[in-house]
């Protein structure tokens, strides 16, 4: 019994640091509606210069002032960020919000190894909070009843912040009506940075109390996310309260779970995520939003199949990179096949996102989902290639049967956090699962039977299948269905009134997608001859939403474009630099802020601005912004 | 001339909506900005303190062109705003949807305090604790004037305060109106109901499609029946 006891105390100290950094999430969203993704980046962040501060200063008041400095100095980097980028993406959809930030997380993800090197780094024991209480036997450690005392505290002070405050009555009807705030005189700038100076400290706050817990490191940011993200999807985005009891209950059923699932306790966290969204879907204390904004889709050029002379170019495009193997080495052939495999991905997820208006930020599970398929076929059951070829894909149809079905249920940003939840809860599962999935080892040897194991071979099969795979995509788009998904993206009420079933297009088209996904990760496990959970990880699902956006978010077929553009680029770019995540999430936040049409989009502009002189008013407000 | 507005022109995205609104407003004066749904009264409102942000030309306020000041500073320059669909915070109590108006004391303008406003309208007095989302429309159409009152402005627009309210509720309107014009506080109200705006104003423009097509006082658009019922319905 003293042990359970002893179990719950510690996932409630547990909760502490979830708490704050969730709260902090929460009171961002709250008034600038931007879900910030960089919330991670600061917590870690945090936990940094937090240990460089406490182990500069000695004594009690320098581990404390350490702690509370470390989350100053933080916070006051946040309102850089405010005032540097955010402030130029309020208007933007939440799509290219979600991407800046995470641009952001990328940056400082090599930025603190830069500082701090790549070392886990081990912070100073709190003073006076160094012992353990003894309870019948079980130790409990003096500092995790310090956090357990803490969070209720902090939310008693939020709490007081946002009733009994000028300042917090001003946030709170900012909540609501962001532009009747300012039509009372209120300069919703300093309003804004003042808030998001509150979030970080508060994120940071929950880093810089872990160091004497747990040690820092530079994976710390996507670890926390992902959970504050699972907190907030149950608590209801927006509510303290919410983030506070939702905090508790993650972090007991993670507490527990290890008892019940040692190997992937995480399931039961998923489960628990699942019958909230059913019941709920705005979170035990959330409220229903309105009408999600719109998601790309405010498209100044109207979609239109290609015309014969555009349909010959392609064709000849691809009997050009058809004709690759005549002159190109067995690299380049590897590289094409790679190119060929993310054209794919990119393409499934672009038809997610841009027909559907469904951002996925998880869309790597799917690829990696179909990844694995292949290989527990080719490997376990001893299959022939096309035969795991086939039918490796379906594992990815039924990842996003599953998953799809609960996150259709969302939209907006709720969509993207919990497409990124279950990508990292399958992720999760490939790197505990030891035993099925090979954990980190992977699963290796899942070689190409002999007809397609030469590269050009290999090339032509990837090459064959990408190509199949976009115009069955572009057919889709073009068919009563694909219509019936763009009328629900939209106008999700108007299309109810026709008598489409929107959640039932939606989810469709999520299938589709993942099944499409899935099967570029088939080959993808051919190709490198192995499966690892990176696949199924978050950065790959990042570059996925990177080509997109890249080749265009409001364009047919952009993706195809972003994908070979980013892959070549990116290739270049890790052989060129060890800083890689630095300059693509710089290239990231550039792109969101300066070229949010991407290369195709900017394209088909010019295109028609040659066209049409006259429409130039029009063309000049090209900017993507969401009408509020 | 407390405002001075010439020139005004608003778009919505790719849509022309205001064309040349020019109308001008007086020391104390009340006057009525008359037309129909859709005609653009709301609209310049809105453009006046630059809710709308696509607009061009002079909105002269206190002998300084405020044009290209951003909403807030517009407000806090005195020129107070109540919207058309009273946009309370729902969430809110009554007290503090009043706090989030307030700001400091102006030296040349009537100085609201809650008390006074509370005189002013009994009703939002005996329900300061009452969250915004929880009163009858009438009670949210005081509120929306007496959160702007806290501010302490020379000038407000009002934006159809008379906007499906009862009768009863209509009248305390009118009194609560022209307790604020003899207090000294400039006026602009927008109107579709003639005899409302009869009851208060000094002078009325008339607005339809965009355009300002009368100005006068309202003596002389009682002269001009074939104008009222061209632009008006009555």
């Amino acid at each position: 019994m003293a042990f359970y006891f002893v179990q719950f105390l510690t996932g409630l100290a547990s909760a502490a640091s979830l708490f704050l950094v969730a709260s902090g999430l929460s009171i961002i969203f709250g008034v600038t509606r931007i879900v910030n993704f960089a919330h991670g980046a600061f917590y870690m962040l945090g936990a940094y210069m937090a240990f460089t501060l406490t182990e500069r200063f000695s004594g009690a008041l320098g581990f404390w002032g350490g702690i509370v400095a470390a989350a100053l100095v933080v916070a006051a980097i946040g309102v850089l960020v405010e005032m540097v980028l955010l402030r130029r993406i309020y208007h933007a959809p939440e799509l290219f919000q979600l991407l800046a930030t995470f641009g952001l997380t990328l940056m400082v993800q090599d930025i603190v190894v830069l500082i701090w090197g790549p070392d886990d780094l081990l912070g100073r024991r709190a003073p006076s909070f160094r012992g353990a209480v003894d309870f019948f036997g079980q130790n409990i450690p003096s500092y995790d009843l310090f956090l357990i005392a803490l969070s209720p505290v902090v939310l008693g002070v939020l709490w007081l912040l946002f009733q009994r405050t000028r300042w917090g009555v001003l946030v709170r009807a900012a909540t609501q009506d962001r532009d009747m705030v300012a039509a009372l005189g209120v300069n919703q700038k300093w309003l804004f940075t003042s808030v998001f100076a509150l979030g970080v400290f508060l994120a940071a706050l929950g880093g810089a109390l872990q160091i004497p817990r747990d040690a820092v490191h530079h994976a710390l940011d996507l670890r926390i996310i992902v959970e504050v993200f699972v907190v907030v999807v149950i608590g209801g985005l927006g509510s303290i309260i919410g983030a506070f009891v939702a905090a508790v209950l993650v972090s007991e059923l993670n507490a527990f779970g290890i008892l019940i699932f040692p190997k992937i306790s995480i399931i039961l966290v998923f489960l628990v995520m699942a019958v909230v969204l059913i019941v709920r879907p705005w979170g035990l204390f959330g409220k229903p939003e309105a009408a999600a904004r719109r998601t790309p889709g405010l498209t100044v050029n109207p979609w239109r199949p290609l015309t014969s002379g555009e349909r010959l170019m392609s064709l000849g495009a691809l009997v050009l990179a058809a004709m690759l193997p005549l002159f190109a080495g067995n690299y380049a052939l590897t590289v094409g096949s790679e190119i060929a495999i993310y054209v794919i991905f990119a393409a499934s997820l672009h038809f997610l996102m841009s027909v559907g208006g469904l951002a996925s930020f998880g869309h790597a599970a799917y690829f990696g989902l179909g990844a694995y398929g292949v290989a527990f076929l080719a490997k376990a059951a001893g299959l022939p290639m096309i035969v795991s070829l086939l039918l490796g894909p379906l594992l990815g149809l039924l990842g996003a049967a599953v998953f799809g079905f609960f996150a259709v249920q969302l939209s907006g940003v709720y969509f993207a956090m919990l497409t990124l939840a279950f990508a990292q809860i399958v992720w999760s599962i490939a790197f505990q699962w030891v035993t099925v999935t090979g954990g980190d080892n992977g699963i290796l040897g899942v070689w190409p039977d002999k007809w397609a194991s030469s590269p050009a071979s290999f090339y032509w099969l990837s090459l064959a299948v990408a190509a199949l795979a976009v115009a069955v995509l572009r057919v889709i788009v073009f068919s009563p269905f694909g219509f019936a998904l763009r009328a629900t993206r939209d106008s999700p009420l108007r299309s109810e009134a026709i008598g489409i079933n929107g959640k039932r297009v939606q989810w469709t088209a999520f299938v589709i997608s993942g099944t499409v996904a899935g099967i570029g990760g088939a080959l993808f496990a051919y190709l490198k001859g192995s499966v690892f959970p990176d696949s199924l990880g978050i950065s790959l699902s990042v570059d996925a939403l990177v080509m997109v956006l890249l080749g265009g978010v409001e364009t047919v077929s952009g993706a195809i474009i972003g994908a070979i553009v980013f892959k070549a680029a990116n290739i270049w770019l890790v052989s060129q630099t060890d800083l890689s995540k630095l300059v693509l999430g710089g290239f990231i936040v550039l792109m969101v802020v300066a070229f949010p049409k991407g290369i195709v989009g900017t394209l088909e502009t010019i295109r028609n601005r040659w066209r049409s002189p006259e429409k130039k008013s029009a063309l000049a407000m090209s900017r993507i912004e969401t009408a509020e | 001339m407390k405002l001075q507005v010439a020139d005004l022109n608003s778009f919505y995205g790719p849509a022309h909506i205001l064309f040349d609104i020019a109308l001008e407003v007086g020391e104390g004066e009340v006057v009525a900005l008359l037309g129909r749904n859709g005609a653009g009264k709301s609209t310049t409102f809105r453009s006046i303190v630059g809710l709308v942000e696509n607009r061009s030309g002079r909105i002269v306020f206190e002998g300084r062109d405020v044009s290209a000041q951003p909403t807030h500073a517009i407000v806090r320059g005195g020129l107070g705003y109540v919207p058309e669909e009273r946009r309370i915070f729902t969430d809110l109590t009554v007290d503090e949807n009043l706090e989030v108006g307030r700001q400091p004391k102006r030296p040349n303008a009537p100085y609201w305090t809650r008390e006074k406003l509370f005189t002013l309208f009994p009703n939002l007095g005996e329900m300061r604790n009452r969250p915004g989302g929880r009163m009858s429309g009438g009670e949210q159409q005081m509120l929306t004037i007496a959160r702007t009152l806290m501010g302490n402005p020379l000038l407000v627009l009002l934006d159809e305060p008379s906007e499906g309210l009862s009768p009863k509720i209509v009248e305390q309107m009118v009194e609560a109106i022209l307790a604020m014009k003899r207090e000294g506080v400039s006026i602009v109200v927008s109107e579709q109901n003639l005899h409302f705006a009869r009851l208060i104003s000094d002078r009325a423009y008339i607005i339809e499609r965009g355009k300002i097509c009368f100005g006068g006082t309202m003596a002389e658009l009682d002269a001009r029946p074939d104008i009222r019922d061209a632009h008006l319905s009555l």
